[in-house]
Formats: structure tokens, C-alpha cells, sequence
């Protein structure tokens, strides 16, 4: 098994570089892969898929009528990133957050950028993710989006975009931790030699974040992880968290709002919870509150949240920052609350609802992406160079009818990826979604994150949803490069101690 | 622990306990029905019996033959005590409290499901038996790995607590179906096939070889004493019962000669009836009176174990 015959085709590969060279890190790992006898590396593949399989790391699939779990494809290949290169990505990632975080807490206080005309009032205040009940809240700790999963992707320039900001419950974590774990069995030999950054703390930075949101005075905070439900299909992420975190996992059901205090009912009788880490959208918490219709919420729920007896992550109302309207003003926010320029840039972005970038969209949607502002998960999409005809006069109706809620991006060449399909490889596209944990005092990216692979060919849809798959991606202090010793480490250490002491929200 | 968690676990081990048995059942009988005459060898209906599904039985297929109880046993979605059905909703049980047992528990456990939906119909028809040990082994595999890798806390003893009122439960039944068919067969008494029959009803629950080490001779009362009033023996019903009472008083906290709790009680009078009768007051009474009482309560501790823990409700 080896890496002869395999093409980049012109794309950015995430492992070769132009002229079919392992990129700086990758060395070992392609040597390694090189040596193995044939179909050695099919037959771990193999092994690693069982693996899945039996542990019950699946999603659901709503639409299947029997079979309604499905493993996450998982490619054994890894995604390799330098960690030079990580560091930019981490600095960008911070100074995203912090803005985005102020952001919601201005929308919902004095609303000065606003008022200030930097995002268009009437935008935000219809953004589907606008919460009226969350006007004048202040959770703890001054924290609203305390985990956010930020999609990017890299384009045939090399360079790093960011193509969305997940605030609301953003799933996949679970996938990295476990995808490790089985690379970890697979190649232990190549983790041995080379040094890659580690992921499997996530679950106690994640918890430890949770109980500095505790209300004040709470000695032995008492913290949640809040499913929908077995049928929802990030359920066994859900399960997961909560069982690496050793906390219970509770549903609707589980509790109570008692005497103003939330409460879960044990077989001992009702015992207070202080911090929830929900995983399920504003909508149904609250049935007081939010949709009247939810089964799945606690009644009472927001008025103790209000009062201070219990925290929520993320803030209720945080979805805001992640509309796609709003996202096309992550530039300007950034600049707004920070005074700095972004260092991570956008997708350049074609707002429908301003006439001229209507008309280039109209013109050009052969050429572009259009999305709807409040879909995810790769559906309400148009992908325009894959489209028929009708498609895009479908969408070319949509946008004239509603152009408040879309957008419209340039197709990217989004950079690939060996995948192995059979007996050899073939480049597939890719994307990269780190988690980001915003805490009282610092925030935390997890080094790489989930690599989503679209597994089709050609086909830009990372979606599990819609034929995506995952590969481990692996941050790698490369020997090419600084040593960890060299000043530059040093510099960046005192940089990021600095930069910590800034990210103090409270 | 949260009581939604508490029932599932306790009803996770019950539907495991379950499977077993009917696997069990399934194996006895087909190795027994091996060694009788073709014309004598009638006895699945017995066998659909005991697990208290005839009626649903009669309904989907009629006529009783081997392929059709053993299909309706392993297989049938539409019976919801089937093999399939049990392990199935185990496994729904499992994956809600996924993160509250331990990995090795949930990972043995969905591979006892994946192998029982994998397995084909036409293989197992053929081999029944072999099918049969694979599920009972899977089930010995998990009670197994939960009492190696799961802490002996309020949990555990909750899953304790639901397999042994399920295999007191079994327990009584088969002995109920199997003592009336067997006892009448007067064809059979001192024939070869007597031993025969008496012997699948002891492996049937695992029993045989235990039994023989304590009274060697195969006569029915002893049988029927082993069954139901052996202390050591872990399929008995004393045994089950006794066990079941001492997770249930770890659960509550109580002190053991006294209760807290309705469930406590109701399981307390249970066991102490079983610790304090005979083989001759029972049989005074009436064998299948007796189990039938015994049943019933067995549904009533069930029930308060329910209102107890699984239903809690507001202190006002």
C-alpha cells in the first residue's frame, strides 16, 4: 500500500504539497504508510470500522425507517496541520469568540453596535436566533457562548477561512475523542515517534468550564448534561460528555423547577443541579418561555435562570451570533469591539438583502454557494456549479421572494485529503471545525478538532447528514520547524498567559 | 441516581434475564424432544406456555410446530418476548444510560445485539441449539462484566435487583407448566422417557447437574423442592428472592429485619414466606395455586419497587 499514482489534481492537498512531497510533519506518517505490505492498511481500516461499530458510536438517521443508526465514516488516513500553523489559527480563533461573546451581550444590553449602525438593527433583531426573553440577562460570569465548534476551511490559496460560527449546541466532539482513541490502536507506532498535540482532555477542560459558571456560593457545583432524548441524533455525543465528564445525563423528564430551584428526581427524592450543559435548542427548554408546544422542556426553567439558581451553556439567546446574516458583519465586529482586524478572514460574503450584491448574486449563480441564513447541516443549500438549470431558477426565485435570508459565497476549491477507496487513494475535499471552550478567565481551542471529509467525489458536502465522513486531524510539533525549546515557543507562551489575562470576561 | 436511570438498568437486566431463559427453554426442549418418540415428541405448545404468550401465539401463527415456536421465540418483532424483542429493548435501555454504566458493559451488550440481528433465520433453525448457548453466554458474559467493571452502588444493585425478580418469576413458571404436563403423563412413568422428561425440565433451568449432586435420584418433589426452596442453588426461587432482598435493602437503607418502604415490605413478606414453608404445606395448598399466589406478588413488588423509586413525586 502506498502513495504512488496519487494525484492532487491541482488541488491544495492537506498532505502533499505541489510536486507530491509530504508536507513538514507528514513524513513519518507517509513512510509509515508506504511501508506497510498490502492491504495491510484496508485490513486496520477494517478493524477500525468494527471498532465503531461495536462501541455504538453511531448518529441517528431520522429519514431511515429501520435501521436507524449508522456509523460516522471514518478514514483511516489522518489530517496533518503543523502546529506554527496551529498557532495562528488558535490566536484567530480566541479573538473571534471574544468579539462574538461581547456581541451577544451588547445585542442584548445597550445594543450599541446597533445603535452605532456597524450591523444593521432591523438584521439582528429578526435574526432567527434572536431571543426577546434574553433582553437585559446576565449570565454568569458574563459568558454566552461558552462552546462553539468554528467550521473552516482552507482554499486553493492555502489560506484558512472561516465558513460558519456554531453557537448552538454544535455537535462532533465526541467523534474526535473516540476517532483518536482508534488511531491511537492503529498507528501507535507513528504517535510514538512523532509528537502530536493531545485532544482527551477536552471532557475535563469542558467540565471545569461548566462549574465556574456555578451560582455563587455553590461549593460542590452539581452539573447536567441535558439530551433531548435517545433519538436525537447527536444522543450518543451526548451520553458520551456526560459519562467522560462523570455527571449524570438527564432529560426534560429528570427535572423540575421546585420552590424556584431546578431539580432532578432521584431515587432519593429531588436533588438541586446548578449548571446545565444543554443540548437542545432555546426553543424547547422552556415551554413557559419559549414554544408552548415543547414535551421536552421544564416549565420554570428561565425564571430560575433569570435569578441567578442555575446557569445554562450556552446562553440561551447566544444563537444570534451565529446567524448567516449576522456572520457576514464578523469582520466589522471584531474590528468594533476589539480594534483589531480579523485574523481569520471570512468567506468573502454576498448579502442578498443589499441591491448590488443581489444583482452579482442574480447574475452569477452558476459560479457561487448560495445558503439560507437559518439552515444548517448542508440542507437549504444551492452548491451553483453542481446545479441543474431548475435549481438555480428555484433559488433565483427564492432570493427575489425572501432576499433577507440569504447569502452567497464564491464555490471554494476546498482543500483535500488522501481518503483510502479500496486499494489506493483518491483526494477528497475537506473542512476543520475546532471546539472552543469560553470559560470565566481564558478560553480553550482543542488542538485540530473534527475533520469532516465529503466522501463523494467531487462533492463539497461535509455533512454526516449528506455523505460526510471523519478523519482524526492531528496538530503536529514538526522537527522541519522550530524546536520546542527556540524563542518563538517562549515568545508565544507569554503571548497567550497575556492574551488569557485579556479574555477575562468577568 | 436518577430514577429514570434506576428503571432503566433495572429493567435492562430484567429483559437480559429474560432472553436467557427463553433461550434456555428453547435449548432444553429441543434436545429433549431429540430423544423422544416421533409421535410423543409434542412439546412446544408446553414451551410457548410458560413464557405467557400462547394467546398471542395461536393468533399469528395457529398451528404449534418446532419451526413456529422457535421462530416466534427467537425472532418474531411482533412478540415482545421474543429473543430478538428482549435483547433489543435491553439494548434501547442500555444506550439511555449509556453514560451511566460502564463501557465494557455497553460495548458486550451491543454486541449481544448486533449478533442477534445478524444471525439468519435458516442457520439458527438448523442449529438452534448452538444459537441458544451463544445468547446464554452472552448474557452470563454481561452479568459478568458488570459485577467486574461496575461499581456495587445503588445502580448495581437496582440491576441486581430486576434480574433476580425476573428469574424467580421464570422460574416459577416453568416449574407451573412443566409439573402439570409431566406429572399426568402416566404413559411415561416408569418408561425410559420419564428420566428423560424430568431431566430437560432441571436443564431447562440449568439445574441438572446441581440437582443430581444433591439428591442424585431424579424424583419429582425433590425436583420441585430444588426449584423452589433451594438456598443456594442460583436459579431457585429462594435464592432469587433472598438476593433480591438484600439489593433492595441496600438500595433503601433500611436495617434488614424491618422495612422503609412499601417495596421492602412487599418483597420482606415474599421471601419470608419462602424461608419459613415447606414442600408439604405447598403441595398441601396446591402446586399451581401456590405459584400462581407467588406470581402475583412477584408482580406486586414490581409494582410498589415502581411507585417507590421510579415515580417520584413532589414533596409539597
Amino acid at each position: 500500500m502506498n502513495f504512488t499514482g496519487y494525484d492532487t489534481e491541482g488541488f491544495y492537498d492537506e498532505l502533499f504539497d505541489a510536486q507530491g512531497k509530504p508536507r513538514p510533519g507528514a513524513d513519518l506518517l507517509v513512510e509509515r504508510i508506504n511501508s506497510l505490505p498490502d492491504s495491510e492498511l484496508q485490513r486496520r481500516q477494517q478493524a477500525a470500522e468494527k471498532a465503531l461499530l461495536n462501541l455504538g458510536i453511531t448518529f441517528n438517521v431520522y429519514s431511515d425507517e429501520d435501521q436507524t443508526e449508522k456509523i460516522f465514516p471514518f478514514d483511516i488516513v489522518p489530517r496533518i496541520i503543523q502546529a506554527q500553523e496551529w498557532q495562528q489559527l488558535e490566536i484567530g480563533l480566541k479573538q473571534r469568540i471574544r468579539a462574538l461573546n461581547l456581541f451577544i451581550d451588547d445585542v442584548y444590553h445597550d445594543q450599541k453596535i446597533l445603535k452605532d449602525g456597524v450591523v444593521p438593527m432591523d438584521l439582528v433583531l429578526s435574526a432567527e436566533g434572536f431571543r426577546k426573553p434574553c433582553v437585559g440577562l446576565n449570565p454568569p460570569c458574563g459568558v454566552w457562548c461558552h462552546v462553539t465548534g468554528t467550521d473552516l476551511v482552507r482554499g486553493g490559496d492555502g489560506e484558512y477561512y472561516v465558513l460558519e460560527d456554531n453557537l448552538r449546541c454544535p455537535s462532533g466532539v465526541s467523534y474526535v475523542l473516540e476517532n483518536r482513541q482508534i488511531m491511537k490502536r492503529t498507528f501507535p507506532l507513528v504517535f510514538d515517534a512523532c509528537s502530536i498535540q493531545p485532544v482527551t482532555d477536552y471532557p475535563i477542560r469542558l467540565l471545569d468550564m461548566l462549574q465556574e459558571m456555578a451560582p455563587s456560593g455553590v461549593r460542590s457545583p452539581v452539573c447536567v448534561v441535558w439530551t433531548p432524548g435517545i433519538y436525537n441524533s447527536a444522543y450518543f455525543e451526548h451520553s458520551f460528555l456526560a459519562q467522560q465528564m462523570g455527571v449524570q445525563l438527564v432529560e426534560g423528564s429528570d427535572l423540575v423547577v421546585h420552590r424556584g430551584e431546578v431539580m432532578m428526581r432521584t431515587t432519593k427524592g429531588l436533588e438541586r443541579v446548578d449548571v446545565i450543559y444543554r443540548r437542545i435548542d432555546d426553543d424547547f427548554i422552556d415551554p413557559k418561555v419559549f414554544r408552548a408546544d415543547s414535551m421536552l422542556g421544564v416549565p420554570g426553567l428561565m425564571e430560575a435562570y433569570s435569578k441567578g439558581r442555575v446557569a445554562l451553556a450556552n446562553a440561551p439567546g447566544s444563537g444570534v451570533a451565529d446567524d448567516k446574516a449576522v456572520y457576514a458583519y464578523v469582520p466589522e465586529i471584531i474590528n468594533y469591539y476589539l480594534q483589531e482586524d480579523p485574523l481569520i478572514n471570512n468567506v468573502p460574503t454576498y448579502a442578498c438583502w443589499r441591491e448590488d450584491e443581489r444583482k452579482y448574486v442574480l447574475e452569477n449563480l452558476d459560479k457561487l454557494v448560495v445558503k439560507a441564513v437559518n439552515e444548517s447541516g448542508g440542507y437549504g443549500m444551492l452548491i451553483g456549479p453542481h446545479a441543474s438549470a431548475a435549481e438555480r431558477e428555484e433559488f433565483r426565485r427564492r432570493i427575489i421572494a425572501k432576499p433577507r435570508i440569504y447569502i452567497a459565497q464564491p464555490t471554494l476549491a476546498l482543500s483535500r485529503v488522501p481518503v483510502l477507496m479500496g486499494n489506493h487513494f483518491e483526494g477528497r475535499h475537506v473542512d476543520l471545525r475546532p471546539y472552543i471552550l469560553c470559560g470565566r478567565d481564558n478560553i480553550y481551542v482543542m488542538p485540530g478538532g473534527l475533520t469532516r471529509v465529503a466522501l463523494k467525489k467531487g462533492s463539497l458536502v461535509v455533512n454526516s447528514s449528506q455523505g460526510g465522513g471523519s478523519k482524526d486531524t492531528w496538530v503536529i510539533n514538526s522537527t522541519d520547524g522550530p524546536s520546542p525549546e527556540s524563542p518563538l515557543q517562549e515568545q508565544r507562551q507569554d503571548q497567550e498567559q497575556n492574551q488569557d489575562q485579556e479574555d477575562a470576561p468577568c | 441516581m436518577l430514577s429514570r436511570v434506576a428503571n432503566s438498568i433495572y429493567w435492562l437486566n430484567r429483559y437480559i434475564e429474560r432472553a436467557e431463559n427463553v433461550a434456555r427453554f428453547i435449548s432444553a426442549n429441543y434436545n429433549m424432544t431429540l430423544d423422544l418418540p416421533e409421535d410423543a415428541s409434542d412439546q412446544w405448545q408446553p414451551l410457548i406456555n410458560t413464557t405467557g404468550d400462547h394467546e398471542l401465539f395461536k393468533e399469528l401463527y395457529g398451528e404449534t410446530t418446532r419451526d413456529n415456536a422457535i421462530r416466534f421465540l427467537i425472532f418474531d418483532r411482533r412478540n415482545t418476548n421474543s429473543i430478538y424483542s428482549c435483547v433489543r429493548a435491553a439494548r434501547e435501555n442500555a444506550r439511555s444510560i449509556r453514560e451511566y454504566i460502564s463501557s465494557e458493559m455497553w460495548e458486550q451488550l451491543n454486541t449481544f445485539y448486533l449478533m442477534i440481528n445478524a444471525a439468519s433465520e435458516e442457520t439458527v433453525m438448523d442449529l438452534p441449539h448452538q444459537f441458544s448457548t451463544e445468547v446464554m453466554n452472552a448474557s452470563h458474559a454481561f452479568i459478568g462484566i458488570t459485577d467486574a467493571t461496575m461499581n456495587h452502588g445503588e445502580g448495581w444493585h437496582f440491576g441486581r435487583l430486576g434480574r433476580m425478580l425476573e428469574r424467580a418469576d421464570k422460574t416459577t413458571r416453568l416449574l407451573d407448566v412443566k409439573y402439570f404436563i409431566l406429572l399426568p403423563s402416566v404413559d411415561y412413568v416408569g418408561s425410559p422417557y420419564d428420566n428423560i422428561l424430568w431431566g430437560a425440565l432441571l436443564r431447562s433451568a440449568s439445574a441438572f447437574e446441581m440437582y443430581r449432586k444433591q439428591y442424585g435420584r431424579i424424583a419429582p418433589r425433590n425436583i420441585a423442592h430444588f426449584l423452589l426452596l433451594d438456598r443456594n442453588f442460583p436459579r431457585a426461587v429462594h435464592y432469587s428472592l433472598a438476593t433480591a432482598m438484600k439489593s433492595l435493602n441496600e438500595i433503601s437503607g433500611g436495617q434488614s429485619d424491618s422495612y422503609s418502604n412499601k417495596a421492602q415490605q412487599a418483597l420482606g413478606r415474599l421471601l419470608a414466606e419462602f424461608q419459613y414453608t415447606s414442600l408439604e404445606e405447598i403441595f398441601d395448598f396446591g402446586l399451581h395455586e401456590y405459584l400462581d399466589v407467588t406470581q402475583t406478588r412477584i408482580n406486586q413488588v414490581g409494582e410498589e419497587i415502581y411507585q417507590v423509586f421510579f415515580r417520584v413525586k413532589l414533596e409539597n
